[in-house]
């Protein structure tokens, strides 16, 4: 059941990481080896989701390039994949991060007993898994997939992560799990409710969104709160987010980078494919509850990053900040405010991505993730100083960087419908500037500070100079590291000055959710209105 | 010709049999208490057989008849080893099968 | 109210005016990317890059002069930026008298700036990064100023906050730098958040950001709006150009090297809240926008009152100039809050106070320069005989400052004094007043700085400087002085050139000039203000003139300057209200994400691993409970079912 060359390219996007997961794993035994296959895969994998990229049709159908086959045919639960303009761009951003990760990831201390072969395949099937979440359009699949992902992660951070690791892993499984099954009794009330409806009950999302749309408010909050669980925890939404410092903090920094830039996405993104469309009754209802839950994840998430004396844990909370103004976008119903959180979505996970990589290089060579063990690096590596500043103005969404298009439009969109929310989001804007330059001053500014530091000897292609006696030198960025970080700036600055690319792939389908979840926009004349089917 | 007595005397066997479960230690004897029960219920099969007129109860009485025979047959074997490895033939002996 | 002249699509020369923003970019790219390989040539692509967009500039200039008055203000689309619906904000230029004036001043007093910075960064290894950060924040400058929307201004506006940034931690070695730095970013992004809740307000009530709609559909607004988006366009201006109550960023920003604090914190940059305000002129010309005006002018007051007297109290050369910065700033800002009557004259008094700041902060560099980077007034003194070209320069533009008669800053500064006094009833005795008070404090403390630093004994004879080293004034080389002359120049000549085109040539964009006729006429108010300046003059004559002066700062001191060498205890109101309420806060809610919700979480975990340890006591591993149960369960079982049956 596939439709043209797109459903092909989208079952190989789903099989290629898969094959390599197997590949590279077997090959567990060479290091070398398993590391090359593992970036060949990766590099393919981009290929294809660039190609799908370039297959799609913004103005096309809802879904496109889907394929479908039977999988339970008694309760009506098939293996169908589809991407829509949303689920394409953050296919696109799983395959630019992953070949990235590998690179950070090439010349990582792994703890003991454990193979290059093993990690990377362990991500290469949390790829494929995460590709299929996004891609899935049967309810139940879903389901299925976003707790399997769970386990690879699970076995990446409680295998290959530091001290703590076994603690951040067990937590941040069972977090994650108990939302999944509060999720599970909603999906199964939704089969339910189309089997009343139709005579026959029903997985698939388009299905659904026809029947479940239409049902009593009460049974509708009912069932939207089951599913918002499941993914305020993923998101992760103030308060269910504790999991996230301790994962983030525990997990290697490119395990970190795909559980901040894509696992976390799933959640904000079932807000948008599932919680909108399917029951646009109970998320008018709730939109106030859920504002709030944003909002202050904004200022909390701020104010707590200051607070933090460990980089990794600091990187989290800037995360659910981000989180917080993701959601405020979804939950301010305009088309602006929807298409900046999606764009925030790919441009947090660029960003984001960036400045944990960027950490991850400071952590390397000063050997500590706490904060006061650093100061004064710019002067030994100007260039990581460079990159550690530029992700971090972008983190804090500076215009220019891609960040900028993205918190605008979801301020300047959540303002007409939710103008106190986007007020102190906006103040959020300055703490954000405070968190970033706080950590840059503290690591790169003023007199060189720390034990691995002190003494050591620094700048571009400095060798040991002979009066500092054992000390090592500290390197500034390799070319390895100066290859992964270069797409990521690029990327930074290119969808700063133009995101016009991103923009028209995305809107048409925020265009199709609004009208599926009921919604117009607060600042539009009615002959401009996008038509609904 | 009450059907009632035989039911009554059926309840009562497997009443004695439960409680003899329940309350004795020597496995032998829990084991016949168990044998009691399987009878009693028997008797009642039989007794609803003969109550409704059908052959179905009195093969089920049979098949508990088979039952129980295999049962003598595993049961008396496990016994016996317990017996002879731990010299004791008393059930709250062997409570290694805990937290 | 006819105010801007219609936009017509850009063409022939104008529709290369990205160029401007590029050259310096592009400048700034390959200086930053090539690194260390474009050290012996990075300054001179740096500077080559700006001159060109300067000449660029004059080029467009006597384009766009040629053309008619109605014809003069163009639209240049560059790329569509940001489409969403019913938002569309393109990346477009919008080339007008107003930013022409802006163009030319950027790009002009840039070029003079950074041939300065070759002479005075020659010591610096980095010299090649600098003229990287300058020209970042030329290109941001630019864009600040010829964008056709409020967002692309924002694009500038934190471009510059960007380049300020990087520019002010130039010493990043040093704490103070990089917490000067840190703190003027951060006080600028709180004026940040008013220009974008103006946005929004906008995109809100009329549907657009760009400039064209806005000031067509402002009018239609209710005064709350107005006057809402007013206020809150001026929060943004205060913050980036240290207005009160954001003024406390701009002197701590002086620990940047010198041709920062010219072009940045004296000449353009921190008059970025003039252009907006004199930009937004559509806006603020309303009659529904009386109130906001009347704040603009309140901030615009109380900041050049401020700027004078915490100006006095200082013995920091740059520190006391940025603190003259801070109060001419006031004087524009209060110029622009009269309205049509003010707005030409708010941009001429930038115009000449670009001139003449630059050129004294360019003397502050070449005195530090000559003096191991001394910058303590206290400790310099007599170098007019060791540094004859700077002092000249200096003087000069000292005299442009506080308004000598004929030179630039009696035209530009004047005027606004005599407008001030023009507005409605007792506001206008009120403003003027101040104003007037403004111009004898400006003439004190400059005529302190002069006299301690260029006259009397030369204190440092007998001292060292920090690094140990005997001091050895000398003038600096032709890079440097070449500068401060034509900048010079331009404070003698400016004002009176300016004061004649320039309202009639800004008419396109803010509106013809109106006259005011204020109780007291034009030549009252301007014998009067050089009266009060001479009297100024005079009084710092007698207090530091005559008798030797200390070189260290007397601790005795009355209340009055104790409060101005704190900065009237702005940065102490800053930290009680903010700083340590915040870190609290920080600190007690980390406390409570560990102990509190993560507590919850790790608690509910440690209430059901121990409730499963004790359930786990049922497994008692005796056969006959187990028994037990079974008929328990058996009989509830069948309880059950015959409850079902019966009930």
């Amino acid at each position: 059941m596939t439709s043209g060359t797109g459903s092909w390219l989208l079952a190989a996007l789903l099989l290629v990481p898969l094959v390599g997961a197997a590949v590279v794993t077997a090959l567990r035994g060479n290091d070398h080896t398993a590391k090359l296959a593992a970036l060949a895969f990766s590099v393919v994998e981009f290929a294809l989701a660039i190609a799908s990229w370039v297959n799609f049709k913004p103005d096309g159908a809802r879904l496109q390039q889907a394929f479908s086959f039977d999988w339970i045919p008694a309760f009506g639960v098939h293996i169908s994949f589809a991407v829509d303009g949303i689920a394409l761009v953050m296919i696109a951003v799983i395959g630019l991060l992953v070949p990235l990760v590998i690179g950070a990831g090439w010349a990582d201390k792994l703890p003991e007993g454990r193979t290059k072969g093993g990690f990377f395949g362990l991500i290469l099937l949390e790829q494929a898994l995460t590709v299929g979440v996004f891609a899935a359009t049967d309810v139940f699949l879903f389901y299925v997939l976003f707790e399997i992902m769970l386990i690879p992660m699970y076995f990446l951070i409680g295998s290959y992560g530091g001290a703590r690791r076994q603690y951040a892993a067990v937590k941040f499984f069972l977090y994650s799990f108990l939302g999944g099954l509060i999720m599970l009794a909603s999906v199964i009330g939704c089969y339910v409710m189309a089997g009343d409806e139709l005579g026959k009950g029903t997985f698939d999302w388009a299905t659904l969104v026809r029947v479940v749309h239409d049902a009593p408010l009460g049974t509708q909050i009912w069932l939207f709160l089951g599913f918002f669980i499941a993914f305020a925890v993923k998101a992760p939404l103030v308060p269910l987010h504790t999991w996230l410092p301790d994962a983030t903090a525990e997990a290697p920094i490119g395990v970190a980078v795909l559980l901040v830039g894509i696992l976390d996405k799933v959640g904000t993104f079932g807000f948008l494919r599932y919680l909108l469309p399917m029951f646009p009754a109970a998320s008018k209802e709730l939109a106030p509850l859920v504002l709030v839950l944003a909002v202050i994840g904004v200022i909390y998430g701020s104010l707590l990053a200051t607070g933090q004396r460990d980089m990794k844990r600091f990187l989290a909370y800037v995360s659910i900040a981000h989180f917080g103004f993701i959601a405020l976008g979804i939950f301010a119903f305009s088309s602006q405010s929807l298409t900046g959180s999606v764009t925030y979505m790919i441009n947090h996970s660029i960003a984001t991505g960036m400045l944990i990589l960027v950490v991850g290089m400071v952590i390397s060579r000063g050997g500590s993730t706490r904060v006061a063990d650093y100061g004064g690096m710019a002067k030994l590596t100007p260039v990581l100083a460079a990159m550690l500043l530029i992700a971090g103005l972008s983190s804090m969404s500076l215009p220019g960087t891609n960040s900028f298009i993205s918190e605008f439009l979801v301020l300047i969109g959540s303002f007409p419908n939710a103008p106190v929310y986007t007020i102190i989001a906006t103040v959020g804007m300055v703490l954000a500037a405070l968190y970033v330059l706080w950590l840059y001053q503290r690591i790169m500014q003023g007199p060189v500070r720390g034990d691995a530091l002190i003494g050591a000897g620094g700048g571009p292609g400095t060798a040991i100079a002979p009066e500092l006696g054992a000390k090592k030198a500290i390197a500034d960025l390799n070319t390895r590291e100066k290859a992964v970080l270069a797409p990521l700036l690029l990327l930074i600055v290119a969808l700063g000055l133009f995101p016009k690319p991103v923009l028209d792939v995305v809107t048409p389908t925020v265009n199709a959710t609004m009208c599926e979840a009921q919604l117009v926009d607060p600042v539009q004349s009615a002959e401009e209105r996008p038509q609904c089917q | 010709m009450t059907p009632t007595y035989y039911l009554l005397l059926s309840a009562l066997l497997f009443t004695i049999g439960a409680v003899g479960v329940l309350v004795r230690r020597n496995a032998i004897v829990v084991f016949m208490c168990v044998e009691l029960m399987l009878n009693a219920v028997n008797l009642s099969l039989v007794t609803f057989a003969r109550i409704n007129g059908s052959l179905s109860g009195q093969i089920m009485a049979f098949f508990v008849m088979v039952v129980a025979a295999a049962e003598v047959v595993i049961g008396l074997a496990i016994i016996m080893s317990i017996f002879r490895t731990r010299r004791t033939a008393s059930v709250d002996d062997s409570n290694l099968l805990k937290y | 109210m006819n105010l801007a002249a219609e936009a017509h699509q850009a063409s022939g020369v104008a529709g290369a005016a990205w160029l401007l923003l590029v050259l310096p970019a592009v400048g700034a790219a390959v200086l930053l990317l090539g690194g260390r390989r474009t050290d012996k040539w990075g300054h001179l692509l740096g500077s080559g890059t700006v001159i060109a967009a300067f000449v660029y500039g004059v080029i467009l200039f006597f384009d766009t002069k040629s053309l008619p008055a109605e014809g003069r203000v163009a639209n240049l689309h560059v790329f569509d930026w940001i489409s969403v619906n019913s938002l569309d904000v393109e990346f477009g230029l919008r080339i007008d008298p107003l930013s022409l004036t802006f163009v030319l001043l950027i790009t002009g007093v840039g070029s003079l700036i950074h041939i300065y910075s070759i002479g005075y960064m020659s010591d610096d290894r980095d010299r090649r990064r600098f003229f990287a950060y300058l020209n970042l924040f030329v290109s941001a400058m630019l864009l600040l100023v010829l964008g056709n929307s409020f967002v692309t201004l924002y694009f500038g506006w934190e471009g510059v906050g960007l380049a300020s940034y990087l520019l002010i931690g130039w010493y990043q070695g040093k704490n103070f730098a990089a917490t000067a730095a840190k703190k003027a970013f951060l006080m600028n992004r709180v004026g940040d958040v008013g220009l974008a809740l103006a946005i929004f307000l906008m995109f809100k009530n009329i549907g657009s950001t760009q400039y064209d709609v806005v000031f067509a559909e402002i009018g239609k607004q209710s005064t709350g709006v107005v006057v809402a988006i007013g206020i809150l366009l001026l929060l943004g201006a205060c913050g980036k150009s240290g207005q009160f109550p954001l003024q406390a960023w701009l002197p701590d920003a002086m620990a940047g090297p010198t041709p920062v604090s010219a072009l940045i914190h004296a000449a353009t940059m921190v008059t970025a809240g003039v252009y907006l305000i004199a930009r937004s002129s559509p806006l603020y010309s309303l009659p529904q926008a009386e109130d906001a005006r009347f704040v603009v002018m309140i901030i615009g007051a109380v900041t050049l009152v401020i700027g004078c007297i915490i100006g006095c109290a200082y013995d920091d050369f740059k520190k006391v100039l940025a603190y003259s910065t801070v109060s001419q700033i006031g004087y524009m800002i209060l110029a622009v809050g009269l309205g049509p009557a003010g707005y030409a004259l708010g941009i001429l008094h930038l115009l000449t106070h670009g001139f003449f700041k630059a050129g004294l902060f360019l003397g502050a560099g070449s005195v530090m320069h000559g003096m191991n980077d001394e910058g303590d007034i206290r400790r310099l003194g007599g170098l007019a005989r060791k540094m004859p070209i700077t002092f000249v320069t200096w003087t000069l533009g000292y005299l442009a400052l506080i308004g000598f008669p004929f030179l630039s800053g009696y035209f530009s500064k004047d005027a606004i004094i005599a407008a001030a006094f023009g507005a409605h009833g007792t506001r206008g005795w009120v403003f003027g007043g101040i104003a007037l008070l403004g111009a004898g404090l400006t003439a004190f403390y400059m005529t302190r700085l002069l006299i301690l630093v260029f006259l009397g004994k030369p204190r440092w004879e007998n001292l060292k400087s920090e690094d140990g080293r005997a001091y050895h004034p000398h003038e600096s080389g032709p890079t440097m002085t070449i500068p401060m002359i034509i900048l010079a120049v331009g404070s003698v000549a400016g004002g009176a050139i300016l004061s004649g085109l320039l309202p009639a040539w800004l008419e396109p964009s803010v509106g013809e000039l109106v006259e005011t006729h204020g109780p007291l006429n034009h030549t009252v108010v301007s014998i009067l203000t050089v009266g009060i300046s001479l009297i100024g003059a005079a009084i710092a004559f007698a207090i530091f003139g005559r008798r030797e002066q200390p070189v260290t700062r007397p601790q005795r001191v009355s209340f009055p300057v104790r409060a101005a060498r704190a900065d009237l205890y702005g940065n102490h109101l800053n930290e009680a209200l903010f700083s340590r309420p915040g870190v609290w806060l920080t600190r007690f809610l980390v406390f409570v994400d560990n102990r509190g919700v993560d507590g919850l979480v790790n608690g509910i975990a440690a209430g059901l691993g121990g409730s499963s340890g004790r359930l786990r006591r049922l497994q008692t591993g005796f056969v006959r409970s187990y028994a037990l149960s079974m008929l328990g369960g058996s009989i509830l079982v069948i309880a059950a079912l015959l409850m079902v049956r019966f009930a």
